[in-house]
């Protein structure tokens, strides 16, 4: 078997793993993408829409052109990378082992490993929808790998089920080449992507939004030939009477992300309730050396979020490489992130108290859209330690705060803080 | 709120549009009435901005895939350099579609050269190394 020894691993050649290993490289440690794909880039290599890097580099760019910046980048700094190489395991003691058919079994032995493998869609199997098995059922991310690198139309027309950005950007990429989309079904009573989209990905094409509904049968035995669609009440049970049949010969599913987490979970690290691990103030797993970033981590609205996490990850990766590996580290202690009213996660997990001193991003977002809000952290005795004002809350858009914990004079013995957002008091509302 | 504009060859009628500037997307109304133009429900200088734009000339970045010969992929993603006219959209798409480039090509190349007399590029949006 070969062996490889390198300082920082990163498992995941995309849009997250390129910026770290950038990062890692630039401070002259020895560093490895592993990537499964035949070339590096990730799926942003198949979003060929614009809108792309407005933050990173204030023009705006599609997805192609942006990964393309930093692979040109990578590969200025002579970045190793290896393609066609799959990540089976690793473990606590940052040992990975990949099998690619070049060099069969391999085993990387790492200081450090950064964790930016991404996430990948639901399907069918998540939601449960009843029917036969017909050719024609994808996920919107697979059709859009079909349409925009392989070349080839699922299908003629379309019903997609969710509103999410890339079910309503395959909306408009299918009509672009000539297919018809019906409808874009959504079972919230709003739609769950960006408005930007909506106004120019459906409303421009007049492709019908339905929300408060869903797909509640797939019709078709060889290839779908049809989809019934229901009403749903407020508790999202389907409405007996109010089904309507779509003709349509495929169905994409656009129904949300999961961050891809096998091997950090077979590798014992600790797992959060989006999916994503559980990660500290500079985003280490609870695996101690493990950096997790990108949509691996939570999933992002915007590829630009996605690098600036990754540059992080990769800062701590070096800090942790120079000055933690290989030295005995005492018990941590910290303090504990709770999501309370409104809010459906929080990252990081976890703050390390010994780094109180250091500005600290927070990241979450809320579970329903709101408007004259309030976001409030409160400690463990229920005393506010930070709040602002916020007009307007969407679950698609996440919201992103940085924080210095002891210029907010946290209580050090503080056990956990909890945010929440809530309805602004009608006091502060008259002073707007 | 209102706003009055005189302008040539503004498009007659009215239009409401959802402005996309922010997530609060302020429904906008614009209407020519006698060559002025009235502007009203935004909230902000930029969502003006751009409902009048989307009335008097609406624009998109056009992004679509163009066939390549010996690529290392079969596709190449594309866009134009500049805002297209959003009624000249359909016509390039199909101009797009039927044309074919060759491998290799760089991000940036152009792969067709001003469209329809429009002064707009066609480029690639990504490196295509040989196959």
């Amino acid at each position: 078997m070969k062996k490889y020894e390198v300082d920082v691993a990163v498992i995941g050649g995309g849009s997250a793993g390129i910026a770290a290993a950038i990062v890692v490289k630039k401070a002259e440690l020895d560093v490895l993408i592993l990537e499964r794909d035949k070339e590096i880039g990730g799926i942003t290599l198949q979003c060929i829409h614009n809108g792309f890097g407005l933050h990173e580099f204030e023009e705006e760019l599609t997805g192609p052109e942006y990964v393309q910046r930093f692979i040109n980048q990578a590969k200025d700094l002579n970045i190793p990378y290896k393609l066609d190489t799959m990540v089976i395991e690793f473990t606590p003691d940052k040992t990975i082992y990949a099998v690619n058919n070049k060099e069969g079994l391999i085993e990387i032995k790492a200081k450090a490993i950064i964790l930016a493998m991404g996430c990948r869609e639901k399907t069918r199997g998540a939601i449960n929808i009843p029917g036969f098995r017909p050719a024609g059922i994808l996920t919107a991310g697979q059709a859009q790998r079909f349409v925009n690198i392989e070349g080839y139309l699922p299908g003629r027309t379309y019903v997609i089920l969710g509103s999410g950005d890339i079910g309503m950007i395959m909306a408009r990429r299918l009509t672009w080449e000539g297919c018809q989309v019906k409808a874009v079904v959504e079972i919230q009573p709003y739609v769950s992507g960006l408005i930007r989209n909506e106004v120019q990905c459906l409303e421009d094409y007049g492709i019908p939004l339905i929300t408060s509904y869903t797909v509640t049968k797939i019709h078709g035995k060889e290839r779908v030939q049809g989809v019934t669609v229901s009403k749903v009440d407020r508790n999202f049970d389907r409405v007996i009477g109010s089904e309507k049949f779509i003709e349509c010969d495929t169905l994409l599913l656009s129904v949300g992300l999961i961050p891809e987490n096998e091997l950090t979970r077979e590798a014992g690290a600790k797992i959060s309730v989006m999916g994503g691990p559980v990660v500290d103030n500079n985003l280490e797993t609870t695996i101690d050396g493990v950096f997790a970033c990108g949509n691996v981590l939570q999933v992002h609205d915007l590829v630009d979020l996605v690098t600036a996490e990754a540059k992080r990850a990769g800062l701590n990766a070096i800090e942790y490489v120079k000055e933690k590996y290989g030295k005995e580290i005492g018990k941590k202690t910290q303090i504990k992130c709770t999501a309370g009213e409104n809010v459906n996660y929080i990252k990081p997990d976890l703050i390390n108290n010994a780094d109180l001193e250091r500005d600290i991003i927070f990241t979450f977002r809320v579970k329903r859209p709101d408007r004259r809000l309030l976001i409030q952290f409160k400690d463990d005795k229920n005393k506010i330690v930070y709040k602002r004002k916020k007009i307007y809350v969407i679950p698609s858009e996440m919201i992103e705060l940085k924080l210095n914990l002891r210029e907010q004079q946290i209580d050090p013995d503080c056990k956990s803080l909890e945010v929440e957002v809530i309805p602004r008091p009608e006091v502060l509302i008259e002073e707007d | 709120m209102s706003t009055k504009t005189n302008e040539s060859e503004l498009p007659e009628g009215f239009k409401d549009i959802r402005c996309i500037i922010c997530p609060t997307g302020c429904l906008v109304h614009v209407e020519n009435i006698n060559g002025e133009l009235i502007i009203e429900g935004h909230s902000c200088k930029r969502g003006e901005e751009y409902a009048r734009e989307e009335f008097v000339a609406p624009k998109r970045i056009l992004t679509t895939t163009m066939r390549v010969e010996k690529g290392f992929l079969p596709l190449i993603p594309v866009r134009s350099d500049k805002p297209i006219p959003k009624d000249r959209l359909e016509e390039t798409l199909k101009l797009i579609a039927k044309a074919q480039t060759t491998a290799p090509i760089k991000m940036g190349d152009t792969l067709l050269e001003n469209v329809f007399g429009l002064d707009i590029n066609i480029i690639a949006s990504r490196d295509l190394i040989e196959m």
